[in-house]
């Protein structure tokens, strides 16, 4: 395997990384604190809110948003680092 | 000036402005047709993305189906946002550096195979049609309600409208009319958002608005939640569907946003990998701006409604109950003939039926906003559904004249040639949905859940192992597909129109409505793609080539032709 192979798997790897825990904070504000949870995160009060509630119809949605910048950032700086910018 | 008056004089500017746009970009190759020539910058398809994903639906019927549902609603705010998210980690990307036209392109290609890639025409055509028939229906209801000509004609007008700059402009036209058409459906969705918040919580912003107080002190939430509870409706703030079908809804429909063909385009046309994350990430901002104020929305008009209405006497209602009335929208019986309005949760004693469209289409009314406000509505909601109507055309008219004509049929044929294709289909696909939109079918309804589920059962793994799994073969793909659409098609058949056998809500399997078995049938794709892919041949080495190639962001060239 030649040098630039490797450089290739390394990117991919941290690729990787970073999907998985973007994708575990995803499921986390939908499906765990939206859905699962969400009996028990109701009995906290976010103001005039129930918090899984609020989670289900408003707090997923601001995450979202945010994964996919962070993930923007992350992956431009990563592409820098290798070399793999244009 | 009257709100019909406002409303022509809306209406009419913003469709000179997408004819003047579609005339300034019309598309002179199939480049510009398929991908508008591959130059479109990040921040345009990020608007362009959220105004051809936001249909009719989004605009007029989703804020009214989470009032009337509270937190079972939340399947639709998580579900139509939360596979942005997929999108922009699992598919955009590599799906750009790929560097095709088409959805079936990838498929054809990574899966060296024109079954795998006649199967996705099949399942794009099936999606889109669905899809797009809802959309003109929309057209025309708006054209009814607030400019008194009837439905068909609504249409046929709708119809006139996309063919000129769908047919004209082909993707090229599409994204610059989408972007004009982001702009006016969501300053038509906030304006009348702000006033009622304004109203009802003293808050210009909604989405803290509908966690404010009332001029008593008292939290809109609870105040809802006693009213529903003096009703007998379910409490707003928690539901009742089971936790097991929230959970397998919302995948479903994270899962079939991702796998949209539709939308999967538009990332094809922007310069380079790193744009297309980055309009991943403005389409959601802008679609999060409609979706967390549709919830506030949902709130303060199901306050409203109640308020307003309940226990009220007939003849003193507010003039635009009777208005609606007329429209059908809304219905009033006086079983107990009391004379007045006795809107509770017991069918045998509930006296009106309230369609759940009025919550946007009538908001503004009901919340005696001024007739220029009500007028942008209508405005808003059709650029809502053109602008989702376009972009479903599109596909049609690139599965047929790019994947079915030039990759399969006749590969021989000349650029010119393959453009007049294109332009063709565009105008026969506008004509079927305009036949479905004044014909609408029975099964639209029933069938769009089919569509998520479809898109979530047979493109979405098939993308995502095409990526992420390089030993992922022909042989499994197609047989995942086969199986991921059968197993949806045989759940929908079977419980939405009685086919073999036919059934009840009893009859589910776990309880698994056929809106959630997109995620069941998502999950049998993938496992029966991986159990028979490691039961045969590998895939040839250039197609691995193919895949290491993808996963790497630089060096992607414009989208091209081959």
């Amino acid at each position: 395997m030649n040098d630039n192979q490797k450089l290739k798997q390394h990117y991919w790897r941290k690729n990787l990384i970073y999907l998985s825990i973007l994708l575990s904070i995803w499921f986390l504000v939908s499906f765990v604190f939206g859905i699962l949870l969400v009996d028990e995160l109701n009995t906290i009060r976010l103001g005039g809110f129930k918090l899984g509630f609020w989670f289900a119809q408003q707090g997923s949605i601001y995450v979202f948003v945010i994964l996919i910048f962070v993930y923007i950032r992350l992956m431009n700086r990563l592409d820098k680092e290798f070399g793999f910018d244009n | 000036m009257s709100i019909q008056m406002w409303t022509w004089v809306l209406v009419g500017i913003t469709f000179a402005l997408y004819i003047g746009i579609a005339i300034l970009s019309r598309a002179g190759s199939t480049k510009e047709f398929y991908v508008a020539g591959g130059g479109v910058s990040s921040l345009a398809n990020g608007l362009a993305t959220a105004a051809d994903w936001m249909s009719a639906a989004s605009f007029i019927s989703m804020a009214g189906l989470i009032s009337f549902n509270g937190y079972d609603g939340s399947v639709y705010l998580m579900g139509w946002t939360g596979g942005y998210v997929l999108l922009a980690l699992l598919l955009a990307p590599y799906l750009r550096k790929f560097g095709k036209f088409t959805v079936p392109d990838f498929i054809g290609d990574r899966y060296y195979s024109n079954v795998a890639r006649s199967v996705a025409v099949f399942c794009a055509l099936l999606v889109s049609f669905t899809y797009v028939a809802g959309q003109m229906r929309g057209v025309g209801l708006v054209f009814s309600r607030f400019l008194e000509v009837d439905i068909d004609t609504g249409v046929v007008i709708g119809m006139i409208i996309v063919l000129f700059y769908a047919v004209l402009g082909g993707m090229k036209g599409i994204t610059y009319t989408q972007v004009a058409q982001y702009c006016v459906l969501i300053f038509a969705f906030m304006v009348p958002a702000i006033f009622i918040s304004i109203q009802m919580a003293g808050n210009p912003i909604p989405q803290l608005g509908f966690g404010g107080v009332d001029e008593n002190g008292i939290y809109l939430l609870d105040k809802l939640d006693g009213l529903h509870k003096e009703l007998g409706f379910a409490e707003y703030t928690s539901g009742s569907k089971s936790t097991l079908d929230v959970f397998l809804i919302t995948a479903a429909l994270m899962i079939g946003t991702a796998g949209l063909p539709h939308v999967i385009v538009r990332f094809f046309t922007v310069k380079k990998v790193s744009d297309a994350r980055k309009s991943a990430g403005w389409a959601l901002l802008f679609i999060a701006i409609l979706y967390t104020t549709a919830p506030a929305i949902a709130v303060f008009s199901r306050t409203n409604l109640i308020e307003t209405v309940s226990n009220k006497e007939y003849d003193k209602l507010p003039e635009w109950f009777s208005n609606w009335e007329k429209t059908g929208l809304i219905k009033f019986t006086d079983k107990n003939k009391d004379g007045r309005v006795q809107y509770v949760a017991d069918a045998s004693e509930n006296e009106l039926i309230v369609d759940k469209d009025i919550m946007v289409l009538a908001n503004p009314e009901i919340a005696q906003l001024p007739n220029w406000v009500i007028a942008l509505v209508a405005a808003g909601g059709l650029a809502a559904a053109l602008s989702t109507a376009a972009g479903l055309l599109l596909v049609i008219s690139s599965s047929v004249s790019h994947d079915l004509i030039k990759k399969m049929v006749n590969p021989n044929i000349s650029e010119k040639g393959e453009l007049i294709a294109a332009r063709l289909s565009a105008i026969v696909a506008v004509c079927v949905a305009g036949y479905f939109g004044i014909n609408p079918p029975d099964f639209v309804a029933a069938t769009v859940a089919l569509a998520f589920g479809l898109a979530a059962a047979s493109f979405f793994p098939a993308i995502v192992l095409g990526i992420f799994y390089k030993r992922m073969n022909k042989e499994g793909a197609v047989a995942g597909m086969a199986v991921g659409i059968l197993a949806m098609l045989f759940y929908m058949l079977k419980f939405k129109f009685d086919w073999f056998g036919g059934g009840t809500k009893d009859d589910w399997w776990f309880g698994i409505s056929p809106e959630g078995f997109g995620t069941v049938a998502m999950l049998l794709n993938f496992v029966v793609s991986l159990i028979i892919s490691t039961f045969t041949p590998k895939p040839p080495i250039e197609v691995q080539k193919i895949v290491e190639n993808i996963r790497i962001p630089s060096g992607a060239g414009q989208a091209h032709q081959h």
